[in-house]
């Protein structure tokens, strides 16, 4: 085996990168794939608490780059899925403890043993961003539908096609079907229209996103919340299945006109 | 931008149209790293160049971008009066070089 490695980043913060990147991890691992999630948030890390491993953590990124244990020991199993790891941020250092060099070595050397590297990248555009790029074979943008986060992903789009890791594919996180349909949200029609990358999901604004947070349950383990379902399709289509978009309250028109954007 | 001013005619804009043409708007100048003041000047610097070939009404003159399928366009918006005020030392200029009709 051989992984894939995929960077989920966003520029803007606090639309999801974390959320997505530990369901996601959770997803591919439900669906028998072995996983490791990385947080390249270093200073301000934050999958850990997500994916509900806070209390495991002894070794961290920043001290498997320095030698100071070896790369094994700082992977954290996850509590349900025995497939699914957490290589932690080290949460006193900076975003200039690790280089894009050593990101990418790093990763080289977990390749051979897992399926999919899931890279949680920090938001902005400086060393954080570019250790999370580094060893990227493909990008997830996120983004939800304000205007400043569309911005901002506009903005990524492009560094990320630069750096010639392009393109990168589109997730509209927190999207609310009975706003869009009132005509006070952006719609993913909109948004895709604007960004112009393929579409791979919509999360929907889901008040189980908080409250699997409090407890650290991944919502993608609840089989009955709408975003758990958003992140179970969506890594169904990392692995190649053709899984249709869900039907949001609403957007009968706009899924026709989103399959010939996807297939265009 | 046009088909959009044809659907607000009737009735207010939503919001949700506010924000796409704000954002499309402010992504042309991103994308290619103008700002809505260097775009002024910009202007001022057209109107002085072309206000020397023909006179133009320089107060409506527009200078906007704008994004098509294909690409960003500058679009410049350029109501002209007529030949240029020193029209007579042009013409001059132009009878010794082409020994036209006199």
């Amino acid at each position: 085996m051989t992984a894939r490695v995929i960077t989920v980043t966003s520029g803007k913060g606090g639309v999801g990168k974390t959320t997505t990147t530990a369901n996601l991890g959770v997803a591919l691992a439900m669906l028998g794939q072995r996983v490791v999630t990385l947080d390249a948030d270093i200073g301000l890390r934050n999958l850990d608490v997500v994916m509900g491993l806070e209390n495991r953590i002894v070794y961290d990124l920043v001290d498997a780059v320095e030698g100071h244990c070896r790369l094994r020991q700082a992977l954290i199993r996850d509590k349900r899925l025995s497939e699914l790891f957490l290589l932690p941020a080290a949460q006193t250092r900076d975003k200039t403890a690790v280089s894009p060099a050593q990101m990418i070595e790093l990763c080289d050397q977990l390749r051979p043993d897992f399926d999919y590297i899931l890279v949680d990248s920090p938001a902005g555009i400086e060393q954080g961003y570019r250790n999370a790029v580094a060893p990227a074979d493909e990008v997830i943008i996120v983004t939800t539908p304000a205007v400043s986060a569309v911005r901002d992903a506009d903005r990524i789009v492009g560094l990320v096609e630069a750096e010639g890791k392009g393109p990168p594919t589109l997730i509209i996180n927190r999207l609310a079907p009975d706003m869009v349909q009132r005509g006070q949200m952006l719609s993913t029609e909109d948004i895709v229209e604007i960004l112009a990358i393929d579409l791979l999901g919509i999360v929907p604004e889901d008040k189980q996103i908080i409250i699997s947070t409090n407890s650290g349950a991944p919502v993608a383990l609840d089989g009955k919340s709408p975003s758990g379902q958003a992140f179970r399709n969506i890594a169904g289509r990392i692995l190649g299945q053709d899984i249709p978009f869900m039907p949001l309250k609403g957007s009968a028109g706009m899924l026709g006109r989103l399959t010939r954007f996807i297939r265009g | 931008m046009g088909f959009l001013d044809r659907l607000f005619r009737r009735r207010e804009p939503t919001s949700r149209e506010i924000a796409k043409e704000r954002l499309q708007l402010v992504l042309v100048h991103d994308r290619i790293k103008i700002s809505p003041g260097t775009l002024d000047k910009m202007k001022d610097e057209l109107i002085e160049v072309i206000s020397r070939y023909v006179e133009i009404e320089a107060s409506s003159v527009e200078v906007t971008l704008a994004q098509d399928k294909t690409h960003s366009r500058l679009v410049a918006n350029i109501p002209v009066i007529g030949p240029p005020r020193h029209s007579a030392s042009r013409q001059a200029a132009t009878k010794s070089g082409a020994g036209g009709d006199g």
